[in-house]
């Protein structure tokens, strides 16, 4: 079984986030970047299934050479080799078929994604390679097992949760719930030392242009100060969410 | 050529946020000078479109959708948005419509806008108001494709009514085997509940409520709200609460009219996760926990002792008003 798996670079969750160049870049300046939380669901559950079944499993992103530390991470935590295409991330459209000329390339069975990245959050990149590929699709995946050439996912819905059987290839797009949190892996001295020695390949992008881009950036308006109510007055609470708010 | 929108029903009847879209889709309509188009599946009555501005709705009638299917959904919509001539389709920010709307998209070469706030500041070039960066800032969008897919952020808009006369139309999609490659052989869904997904009310406790025996009266003050039960980070690591009710970057997002948070410090994380709710009320003992700089009105006290009054002010409130 041959496992592809996305990787975003993105800024770590507490980063404050800024805009230079009249607003219209974002600030990298003092960020720290990581693996996209929802794609390091992803990558456990491959390199889990790589320990139990003995897949090959590759990450990928497409990115400059400043991701590279990531999906040298990446290896660490246990993926066999890495491929960045070497193109900037403008789009979700863009990005899926730089993905979708991988995939082809590879010839993955299992391509496994975050449901979205927590940057520009736009969650469209693993249904776009779905549809690219045109292949089984499962977004919000909180469960996954495998058997042969076909798995069984569990999807979040709307109050509940939904049990599939699905044919490969397959593409999911994963999120907290893939596996435990606890049992997401970090890299050790291990890993980091053998990670050096694996291969990280630059791939030349595809010519496409991107469908969508962000030409500026604004920040929430400041707030006003909160509205303290006494514990003992809470009649007040209530009528201010009521008059002032208009909430209940 | 028209504005085409997604229509998602529960049980019969339209889901609130197909009315918001059909409302927010209504006033792009207008200011491209054309008309709002529904695409409905398994629809019986769909008259209540036309009071949020639909003037024309397409119905797909096929006892295989009565499950959802995302690739024969997208297909259907595709199909009929060609058809169409449609320019702009928009969709929902609901867990069945984020599926789709991204395979729609792919499948037409449009551009997919999610998480969009506005109405579009320009319409040419065609420029949309996003959340970005988890809510933490927002990204003035530009979209180049002939036709553009939006996804529409939750409570972003509210529902205008816009009365119009409405002509039905039914539609035969074509499909393949392919479209049903997801077998779904089990799905739960609790009932009875109001679900984040739906709420327009969320209350929300964290470790300051001590142990997972004490959230009865989160519980009760939800109910009595109407509202969906969600909670920290922590708390679903620990286990006190299901990871679903897990709201924040890294969790659910919440997007309600009212969130209230119970003993939540105010992780950066978490507030990422709500700060689309329009008001934010914050019961915490620490003054100086962060959640206060970012919430609308607070209470400073014992979550076990405020909580349980709140319920009462509540009750009599709810009475007064019936």
């Amino acid at each position: 079984m041959k496992i592809l798996v996305c990787i975003s670079h993105v800024p770590d969750t507490t980063s404050k986030i800024n805009f230079v160049n009249n607003d219209t870049e974002f600030d990298t300046n003092g960020v720290q970047y990581v693996i996209n939380p929802n794609d390091e669901f992803g990558l456990t559950k491959a390199v889990l299934l790589k320990e139990q079944q003995g897949a090959h499993v590759t990450v990928v992103n497409v990115g400059g050479t400043d991701a590279e530390a990531t999906l040298r991470k990446a290896l660490a935590i246990g993926a066999d080799e890495a491929i960045r295409v070497n193109a900037t991330a403008i789009d979700g459209l863009q990005v899926a078929k730089e993905l979708e000329n991988v995939v082809k390339q590879g010839g993955y069975d299992l391509i496994i994604a975050g449901t979205e990245s927590i940057d520009y959050n736009g969650g469209m990149v693993p249904g776009m390679l779905a549809g690219l590929l045109g292949c089984n699709f499962v977004n919000a995946c909180i469960g996954l097992e495998v058997a042969g050439s076909s798995a069984t996912t569990i999807r979040e819905i709307d109050g509940g949760k939904e049990t599939a059987s699905v044919a490969f290839p397959l593409v999911i797009a994963g999120k907290k719930g893939l596996v435990e949190e606890k049992d997401l892996r970090i890299p050790n001295m291990r890993g980091i030392m053998t990670a050096r020695t694996k291969v990280l390949q630059i791939v030349e992008p595809v010519a496409t242009s991107a469908a969508t881009k962000s030409v500026k950036f604004e920040k929430p308006a400041a707030k006003s100060a909160v509205k303290l109510v006494s514990a003992d007055n809470l009649d007040e609470l209530v009528n201010l969410l009521h008059n002032e708010a208009k909430v209940i | 050529m028209s504005v085409l929108i997604y229509t998602e029903s529960n049980e019969g009847k339209f889901k609130k946020t197909s009315f918001e879209i059909a409302s927010y889709a209504k006033k792009v309509a207008d200011s491209l000078e054309t008309t709002v188009t529904a695409v409905t599946i398994n629809a019986s009555d769909v008259s209540s479109l036309a009071t949020f501005g639909v003037s024309k709705v397409v119905n797909v009638t096929n006892s295989d959708l009565n499950t959802f299917h995302a690739r024969a959904y997208a297909d259907v919509i595709k199909q009929i948005a060609t058809k169409e001539n449609a320019k702009v389709i928009v969709f929902a920010s609901t867990t069945d419509s984020l599926h789709i709307a991204p395979l729609v998209a792919v499948g037409l070469d449009a551009g997919f806008a999610s998480n969009v706030i506005a109405l579009p500041e320009n319409t040419s070039p065609f420029q949309v108001k996003r959340n970005a960066f988890s809510n933490k800032a927002f990204s003035i969008t530009e979209m180049t494709t002939d036709v553009k897919v939006l996804g529409l952020s939750k409570n972003s808009f509210g529902l205008v009514e816009v009365p119009v006369s409405l002509t039905e139309e039914a539609f035969t999609p074509t499909f393949s085997d392919a479209d049903f490659g997801v077998k779904v052989t089990n799905a739960e869904k609790s009932t009875g509940k109001v679900t984040i997904a739906d709420a327009e009310i969320v209350v929300s406790a964290g470790r300051g409520l001590k142990g997972p025996e004490n959230w009865g009266m989160i519980e009760e003050l939800a109910s009595v709200l109407g509202a969906a039960t969600a909670c920290s980070k922590p708390v679903s690591d620990i286990g006190w609460r299901p990871h679903s009710e897990h709201v924040g970057q890294t969790g659910k997002p919440v997007a309600a009219n009212l969130y209230i948070a119970v003993g939540i410090s105010g992780a950066i994380q978490h507030i990422a996760g709500i700060n689309s709710s329009k008001v934010k009320v914050v019961i915490n003992t620490d003054p100086e926990a962060p959640f206060f700089k970012v919430a609308d009105y607070g209470v400073v006290g014992d979550a076990f002792d405020v909580v349980p009054k709140l319920i009462e002010k509540l009750k009599i409130f709810k009475a007064n008003n019936a």
